[in-house]
């Protein structure tokens, strides 16, 4: 793949995006670096998973662009990598352990092709990562939340993409998964990936992410942790309610 | 389930009417297959069976089973038109008729909900309700036609397995490969899209197309699954199979194939027993046949059948009842210092604040698992029953020490709590409560905590200096 190292791994240029003729975000702009550990934060209802959604042309665009490594995200599809939240699926499906991380390697087989050896070795491998390999054959309901929330990750890892996108990966997790979860996303990084993290919890954000992105309907602030992480800038975030965007927001919706 | 027996009863007298040996002819007939009539019927519920068993699967696991339903209802009066194209029952332009009204039903109900805030049941029920409306009344009215009370048009209302002709089989053979073949292909696009969708769409799989794909296989065959099932039942030859499949296995691909095997047992069942009587409709007795291996399912099913999980749950309390009275002996020997080694059916009785039946009752209990030994008046532990009262004991005291230390609860408020715990304790977590607690010798009322030793002991005369807690071992 012609990717040149030089091309960013994410930009959005002026994105706009509506929920049932609600606007829920605004004109965001964002660029970001390759290898970087970036968390999305922001309060409740300040789309954060609308945006990761976004990017991965999961919605319409009302207007604006998004750009994975330089190409229009639904033509670089292959390089990007994707945990859901987990309660979006049914672990009561009739499926093992196994076959959901078989799944992110759907992708780099195509369509009607199906899953060889070598398939099911890399999941394996995946598994292994996330200490989940025992319980291969397991069916999916029959997990802790935290295993499952590794099930995915692994499905995740499975797609062996350069642009991960995770949304709350952290939620309802174990002690043991959450020092897994983060282990695993230094082992990303190091390896020159880059990851965007929705997140709900402030202290640990801090911890956990080089850079983060303050989001509340637009992009409050993004850059280095050490240098956003300010009271300032998170007052900006979650205090101080932006009231007339979302009045207007509101009445926009009313209107259609 | 009534109305589905109403019309039965009245035809099933008239088997019964049948003397035995035209009964046992019909049955030699059927099983010679030298009936053309017998041969398409059997080929047909089979055929049947696989397309709707397969497809079935992923309208359950998709949550789509209304969706069936209000497909399989939209689709009369396309019938009824493909019959009046030629006013003849003409397989391929009744086909035609009954995809493109199953179709327009489809899109119906995606437009109401599209366009309205009315939600998906709503809409399925409107369109399932009016289609269906409109196709009695059309079907009514060919049947009034001087040409049409010949037709069999009405066959489709409730099924007809011997009206099956050739044109139909090989219609019916066509849709169930197509769909052996698209599964085939595809089977990894739907398992994907199924269970979760976006990551489908992430991965970069058209799952709009698939759906469409997975609607039209829908539609195919529950048009050709009409001549057999008829109108009103053939959601359920989509669902009941499949529903069946989904509570006996946790894997998609054995899903898929039992709920084929179930599809094409309730076909064949139908066939014949519709056979022996030309009168009875096919539809109500493949559904009934389905129904019951699904009531067989919903019983028994290893993991998930009501009747095996509410015997799991007797024998657990059975279980729990013997562990109590294991350690009320416990109890009756440790409060004379386990001198002697009988206790009697009264001192138990006494101990349990209970009847003497029903300390009889349940030391028989445990003679009955090999617990213990009845010698006269006398219960005497066999060293299993003695190790297990002595871990119940152990379990219960342990834990009410856990809560007392390191929980901090009040002494007088763990009983309750141990009563429960003392039951499901694995040795792991004992040994576990053992290093946290420093191996400690008595429980928070003063009572010594038996320990492996004592459980070893198995049984014998308790001397003296054996005793539990006394530290001479």
């Amino acid at each position: 793949m012609s990717d040149g190292s030089s091309e960013s791994p994410l930009e959005i240029h002026d994105l706009t995006v509506s929920y049932h003729k609600k606007p829920v975000l605004w004109g965001i702009d964002l660029c970001v670096p390759k290898g970087k550990l970036v968390g999305i934060v922001g309060p409740n209802g300040a789309g954060k998973s609308t945006l990761i959604k976004a990017a991965m042309g999961l919605m319409p665009l009302n207007s604006g662009w998004v750009k994975v490594f330089g190409k229009p995200v639904k033509k670089n599809l292959r390089r990007v990598g994707y945990v859901p939240q987990r309660e979006s699926v049914d672990w009561d499906f009739p499926v093992s352990v196994m076959d959901v991380v078989l799944m992110g390697r759907y992708g780099h087989l195509g369509l009607v092709k199906r899953p060889g050896k070598t398939d099911r070795d890399k999941a394996r491998e995946c598994l292994d990562k996330v200490k989940m390999l025992p319980y291969a054959n397991r069916q999916i309901s029959n997990l802790s939340g935290g295993q499952q929330q590794r099930v995915f990750l692994a499905r995740a890892l499975a797609q062996e993409s350069d642009l991960y996108f995770m949304d709350e990966p952290f939620v309802g997790v174990d002690a043991a998964t959450e020092t897994a979860i983060v282990d695993l996303l230094k082992e990303l990084k190091e390896r020159g990936k880059t990851i965007l993290v929705v997140h709900h919890d402030l202290p640990t954000a801090k911890e956990y992410f080089d850079m983060l992105l303050m989001l509340n309907m637009r992009v409050v602030a993004f850059g280095e942790t050490n240098e956003v992480f300010t009271s300032e800038l998170l007052q900006k975030t979650y205090g101080g309610r932006l009231t007339i965007l979302s009045e207007v927001a509101e009445a926009v919706g009313k209107q259609q | 389930m009534a109305l589905l027996l109403v019309p039965f009863s009245a035809q099933g007298a008239r088997i019964s009417e049948l003397s035995e040996a035209t009964i046992w002819e019909q049955v030699v007939r059927f099983f010679q297959f030298r009936d053309p009539s017998v041969r398409y019927a059997v080929a047909g519920s089979i055929l049947l069976g696989i397309s709707c068993g397969i497809l079935g699967s992923f309208i359950v696991v998709r949550k789509m089973s209304l969706f069936g339903d209000a497909l399989s209802h939209a689709v009369l009066p396309g019938v009824a038109l493909g019959f009046m194209w030629n006013m003849s029952k003409d397989p391929v332009a009744i086909f035609i008729g009954a995809t493109l009204a199953g179709l327009l039903g489809a899109a119906v109900v995606h437009w109401v909900k599209e366009s309205t805030r009315l939600k998906e049941d709503t809409a399925l029920g409107l369109v399932l309700a009016s289609f269906y409306a409109v196709g009695v009344a059309l079907t009514t009215m060919i049947n009034q036609l001087p040409t049409g009370n010949q037709s069999g048009v009405d066959k489709f209302m409730f099924g007809q397995a011997s009206a099956i002709g050739a044109d139909d089989i090989k219609l019916m053979a066509t849709i169930t490969v197509l769909v052996l073949v698209c599964m085939a292909l595809l089977y990894k696009e739907f398992l994907v899209t199924s269970f979760d969708v976006n990551f489908a769409r992430v991965i970069g799989f058209p799952a709009q197309v698939i759906h469409y794909i997975l609607m039209m296989l829908l539609a195919f065959s529950v048009v050709t699954a009409l001549q057999a099932v008829g109108v009103v039942l053939v959601s359920a030859m989509l669902i009941t199979p499949a529903a069946t499949a989904y509570l006996l296995t946790d894997r998609m691909h054995r899903m898929v194939v039992l709920s084929a095997v179930f599809g094409v047992l309730a076909g064949v069942v139908g066939a014949f027993v519709s056979f022996l009587d030309d009168h009875l409709a096919t539809g109500p007795i493949i559904v009934l046949a389905a129904s019951l291996v699904f009531l067989a399912a919903f019983c028994f099913a290893p993991r998930h059948g009501v009747v095996v999980a509410w015997w799991r749950q007797r024998s657990k309390s059975a279980r729990v009842s013997r562990e109590n009275t294991l350690k009320s002996i416990y109890h009756v020997l440790e409060a004379r210092d386990f001198e002697g080694e009988g206790v009697s059916i009264r001192e138990l009785a006494q101990r349990r604040k209970e009847t003497l039946e029903e300390s009889q009752k349940l030391s028989h209990a445990l003679v009955n698992h090999r617990l213990a030994t009845i010698t006269g008046d006398d219960i005497l532990l066999a060293p299993a029953g003695w190790s297990r009262a002595c871990e119940i004991v152990r379990n219960h005291r342990l834990w009410e020490l856990y809560l007392t230390n390191e929980a901090k609860i009040a002494s007088d408020h763990v009983h309750e709590d141990a009563e429960i715990i003392e039951h499901v304790l694995g040795e792991e977590v004992v040994r576990e409560l053992e290093r946290k607690l420093k191996y400690a010798r008595q429980d928070p009322h003063g009572k010594p905590i038996p320990g492996l030793s004592d459980i070893r002991r198995g049984t014998g005369v308790y001397r003296r200096e054996d005793l539990v807690g006394y530290g001479k071992r």
